[in-house]
């Protein structure tokens, strides 16, 4: 498995997706711009201009037509996918942490962060079909939690969103009331803060990534713990394959430890393990600095890392990897 | 209430006119020292209440055989013994109370003295106890508060009582482990933790554990039967059959070090304390007590520059420990070296081998042979040159030099011992003609042949510096790192020589190694070739016999390996002192195969428990060596079993994960199905569902993005 890589972005990368089809790849950086990759052979297919600050978050509609970006610019913006046009900005109080478009695309949870005496928000907006028609206008602002909101998704058929932050704690809110409806327990759930989390394909469960050097998966409707994955390092990036039963940490001592130590001591490599019996099956080194973004491509058979150190490193897997026994 | 009274208490109390019913029972105080025969089950705060009462009379002392003298001279007498005891500390007011028979009008011989501080109350009755005054009065000089003891012994002797035999616990028990497991200690955070090493079920199983065992650190004895811990009080031993308890104390305030003879009869505690004006030197104690009875032996008390001796003069410090232990396994004699002497001491006295220390002008360095009563000892050169260096043996307790070899234009010399006390190498650094750069050599002694013949090795490049030097135990080779370069070569070298000549015979030279030291096996055979700390931790598992690799891996950051007492397996260490990452240990087979991974935050130690010495003897062993087959088979089949156990269990704890996540995947696929059409309304009626449903169809899309129009001018 020789990894191809991406070099585009000039900052450390932040977030990896890809589009349902898993030809295109996006990613995002702390440069300001959005960069759209051929997910196959990596070629760079062009970037997203208009952001004014390190770009967080991305996702991408299910037509594959419209992107949503989330920047410390305060901004969260819609693009055409294709043209790479600029539809609309939502203009926020304070950096826009991370999007999610929820089932059927006609909605968007985006989150804030604490900012100059804002506390940390859950935007939820409508998404127009004809950006024409798209206003800024919420349709909720759920604010509650302590602390930085590292991701927030929308739970099956949108009936929830599910909330993980700095403050260890995972959240699951009614999306129509506003309400609270479960907390992740203090004893069992994280110890540290939550950097990363992602849903399976299906939708059915989540898997969270924190600085406690562990990643949890849940039941996306009961928050129930199912499995814990133990690590050395603080996981900052977290991603489940759709399908081998396979979960990827990513993740590596604090950027500012890095360059007192060798890049092995770091441990920055994608770690795999396997979901159901939480043992480590191998490791892909190869970046210099922390990994910050996972992503699997939906077909299962390849996966891409940003890293700290500015690539964006896709592998596509060898065939003996689908035979993986242990 | 009433009922559950005592009736003669009840009596006792109508007696005294008392209606018992009234008292609040807490608010009565017994007078101090009452128990109503009632023990305190509080142990050290009984104890410390006793340290209370003795306090009092302790700076008072007691002259006794003085001269009887009459009135006349009783000024003159008194202004002599203010004399004496004035030089000692000051005398209180009063403090000189000599009795007078008022019968006789003559003084009764003896005399009372009250000095400030209990302290120079006992300097006084250390330097003055058997003080000669003249020839008939010799004093002694006793503590106030040990008169009364002294008074209390009985005249008649009576023999005393013999308590029944209490068997102890058997103190070795942990080698008679079925599995034949070896023990180690961790410790890690605030908790002490020993375990033993089930390399078979490739983990850690945990013996004891205890937070706040020790304040600074903790020792096994040479032998493995103790552990030792340290406090601020004083050192503790623990040990036992099947769990770890005390089993002893020794109080030695602020103590630092600790050491155990080899035979762990004695323990060696040290502690240095910082002097209250700082330009006095420091003050350092030494205690060796009997480690079995507890007793203190012998105490060392001075400054810390009469201990702080060895190097080139210019270091500082003590290099621990001060005495080193010699005369093999009897732990018969203990030396240490001060200035141009080396003192040994005899332990059946406590005191000094033929009551004077060896004169041995400007020795910096000695050390004993690890079997025999041997001290090798090194003197530098003196007088510019004049007088050579010379490296000698010397024979204890008769102080016989039993070689001498002289060595010229010397910088530096280290004695290396072979395990067996068979070898002594000498590495000898040596200045160059230009005395500008040294370059070095080896001086071996061959200790068990006639006449202790010597041999000079250099190394085919006689300028390589020398990184380190290792003597296989029990065994005739070693193993050097040389090179100034970053890759050292290993050189292996045999005192034998193949048609069985007394030759030293150089083996092999590995070349370009990434190590900067060497652990041989305990069983000899078998070394490992690491790269600690800036090598980041590389290790050669490496074979002597067959001068081959048996295997290479890597512990990052590695700061320690220590091998088993056994041989078998070998631990790799991160501590938190050099590195705070990465903290914890691998356990490895001899021939480097990973066996288990700890990870532990502020990891400070690990230590394997030693064993004894086997009972066997050579020619036993190389039987049994022979026969190997046929004692291993017993083991095969035992490993086989574990082996078996393991994969079951394995596999039914695995059975039981996938179970478990089958019914969480069937009951998500079940809501999946049942919310498909909740989904479909959503996405505004789009019906696929499967991902992988999708055609990939080439569409050529062709887009104008920019018209221009030039004219180009043809000139």
């Amino acid at each position: 498995m020789r990894p191809i890589l991406m070099k585009g972005h000039e900052r450390p990368l932040t977030f990896l997706k890809y589009n349902r089809e898993g030809d295109l790849l996006f990613s995002c950086a702390k440069d300001h711009n959005p960069t759209v990759w051929f997910a196959d052979n990596g070629e760079r297919l062009g970037t997203y201009r208009g952001h004014n600050g390190a770009v967080w978050c991305c996702d991408v509609s299910r037509d594959s037509m419209r992107l949503i970006t989330g920047s410390a610019d305060q901004t969260a913006k819609l693009w055409n996918v294709q043209s790479g046009t600029h539809l609309f900005t939502f203009n926020f109080e304070s950096p826009a942490r991370s999007v999610d478009f929820s089932v059927g695309d006609k909605l968007a949870v985006i989150t804030t962060d604490p900012f100059m005496g804002h506390t940390s928000a859950i935007h939820v907006k409508r998404i127009a079909r004809d950006p024409a028609d798209q206003t800024s206008e919420s349709v909720h602002i759920l604010k509650k939690p302590q602390g930085r909101i590292n991701r927030a998704v929308w739970g099956p058929l949108n009936e929830t969103i599910i909330s993980a932050g700095e403050d260890s704690i995972i959240r699951i809110w009614d999306s129509e009331t506003g309400k609270l409806l479960i907390e992740s327990d203090i004893e069992i759930g994280h110890k540290k803060a939550i950097t990363s989390l992602v849903k399976s394909s299906d939708g059915s469960h989540f898997l969270t990534g924190s600085h406690d050097k562990s990643a949890k998966l849940w039941d996306i409707r009961t928050l129930t713990l199912i499995k814990t994955y133990l690590t050395e390092r603080p996981v900052n990036a977290v991603t489940m394959s759709p399908l081998l039963d396979h979960v990827v940490l990513g993740g590596g001592q604090d950027a500012s430890a890095v360059t007192t130590t060798d890049h092995r001591a770091g441990k920055f490599e994608a770690k795999f393990y396997d979901k159901i019996l939480q043992e480590e099956i191998g490791g892909v080194k190869g970046h210099f600095g922390p990994i910050n973004a996972l992503a699997f491509n939906p077909d299962g058979k390849s996966f891409s890392s940003g890293g700290e150190d500015g690539y964006v490193r896709l592998h596509h897997f060898d065939p003996d990897y689908f035979h993986i026994k242990i | 209430m009433a009922s559950m009274v005592d009736p003669t208490v009840e009596a006792l109390a109508a007696n005294l006119g008392i209606d018992y019913l009234d008292i609040d029972v807490n608010s009565v105080q017994l007078p101090p020292g009452e128990d109503i025969g009632i023990p305190s089950d509080d142990e050290d705060l009984y104890q410390e209440d006793d340290l209370e009462l003795d306090t009092g009379f302790g700076n008072i002392i007691i002259v006794d055989n003085l001269p009887v003298v009459p009135r006349e001279k009783f000024e003159k007498l008194e202004g002599v013994i203010r004399k004496i005891y004035s030089q000692i500390g000051i005398i209180k007011e009063n403090g000189l109370w000599m009795p007078v028979d008022p019968e006789t009008q003559k003084t009764l011989g003896y005399c009372f003295i009250e000095y400030n501080t209990v302290q120079e109350a006992e300097l006084a009755k250390e330097k003055t106890n058997a003080y000669k005054l003249d020839r008939s009065h010799i004093f002694a000089v006793s503590m106030f508060e040990d008169f009364d003891r002294f008074m209390k012994v009985p005249d008649q002797w009576a023999p005393p009582e013999t308590k029944p035999y209490t068997p102890g616990e058997n103190l070795q028990h942990w080698l008679t482990d079925e599995k034949a497991r070896d023990q180690f200690v961790i410790r890690a955070g605030s908790d002490t933790e020993v375990f033993w090493n089930d390399a078979r079920q490739l983990k850690p199983e945990p013996v004891y554990r205890r937070p706040f065992w020790t304040e600074s650190f903790v020792q096994w004895s040479p032998l493995g039967t103790y552990l030792a811990t340290v406090h601020r009080q004083g050192a503790q031993l623990w040990g036992g059959a099947s769990t770890f308890n005390r089993l002893m104390r020794y109080a030695h305030p602020q103590v630092k070090l600790i050491d155990f003879s080899p035979a762990e009869k004695y323990l060696v505690t040290y502690s240095s304390h910082e002097p209250s004006n700082p330009r006095d030197p420091q003050r350092v104690v030494i205690n060796i007590f009997d480690a079995r009875m507890g007793k203190l032996m012998r105490d060392f008390k001075g400054n810390a520059d009469d201990f702080t001796v060895g190097g080139s003069g210019g270091v500082t410090g003590v290099s621990w420990p001060i005495f080193r232990w010699g005369g093999g396994k009897d732990d018969k004699y203990f030396a240490r070296m001060g200035k141009n002497v080396i003192s040994v001491y005899e332990t059946e006295t406590f005191s000094l081998v033929d009551k004077k220390s060896l004169k041995v002008e400007n020795v910096v360095d000695f050390s004993w042979s690890p079997t025999d009563p041997i001290l090798s000892l090194y003197v530098p050169e003196l007088g510019g040159g004049n007088q050579p260096a010379r490296v000698s043996l010397v024979q204890i307790p008769g102080k016989e030099e039993l070689r001498q070899k002289n060595l010229f234009s010397v910088s530096d010399c280290k004695m290396y011992w072979q395990s067996n006390g068979d070898y002594l190498a000498v590495k000898v650094d040596r200045y160059t003609k230009t005395k500008k750069s040294t370059y070095t050599g080896f001086e071996l002694f061959r200790i068990k042949e006639r006449d202790i013949p010597i041999e000079v090795l250099e190394l085919d490049n006689k300028n390589d510096k020398i990184i380190a030097f290792a003597w296989e135990p029990k065994g005739h080779r070693f193993a050097v790192i040389h090179g100034d370069n970053p890759r050292p070569d290993i050189s292996f070298y045999s005192m034998k020589s193949g048609n069985n000549t007394v030759r030293v015979s150089k083996l092999t030279t590995l070349k370009g190694k990434q190590a900067n030291a060497l652990f041989w096996s305990p069983g000899g055979k078998y070394i490992i070739l690491a790269g600690l700390k800036n090598f980041n931790g590389q290790l050669e598992f490496y074979n002597v016999d067959e001068l081959e690799t048996m295997a290479t891996a890597e512990h990052f950051m590695a700061t320690d390996v220590e091998w088993d007492p056994t041989g078998r397996y070998v631990a790799t260490v991160v501590t938190s002192v050099h590195h705070e990452m990465e903290n914890g240990f691998n356990i490895w087979s001899f021939n480097g195969k990973l066996l288990y991974r700890i990870l532990k935050d502020h990891f400070f130690q690990f230590s394997w428990r030693p064993r004894p010495p086997s009972f066997l003897s050579l020619e036993k062993e190389e039987e049994i060596a022979k026969n190997l087959k046929k004692y291993s088979k017993k083991y095969e089949a035992e490993d086989q079993d574990v082996s078996l156990q393991l994969s079951e269990q394995d596999r039914e704890k695995r059975k039981m994960l996938k179970d478990e996540w089958d019914k969480w995947v069937s009951r998500w696929r079940q809501l999946h199905e049942e919310e498909k059409l909740e989904r479909e309304k959503l996405r505004d009626g789009e019906v696929s569902d499967e991902e992988e449903e999708y055609e990939a169809k080439e569409v050529e899309v062709e887009e104008l993005l920019d018209v221009s129009e030039e004219v180009l001018t043809d000139d």
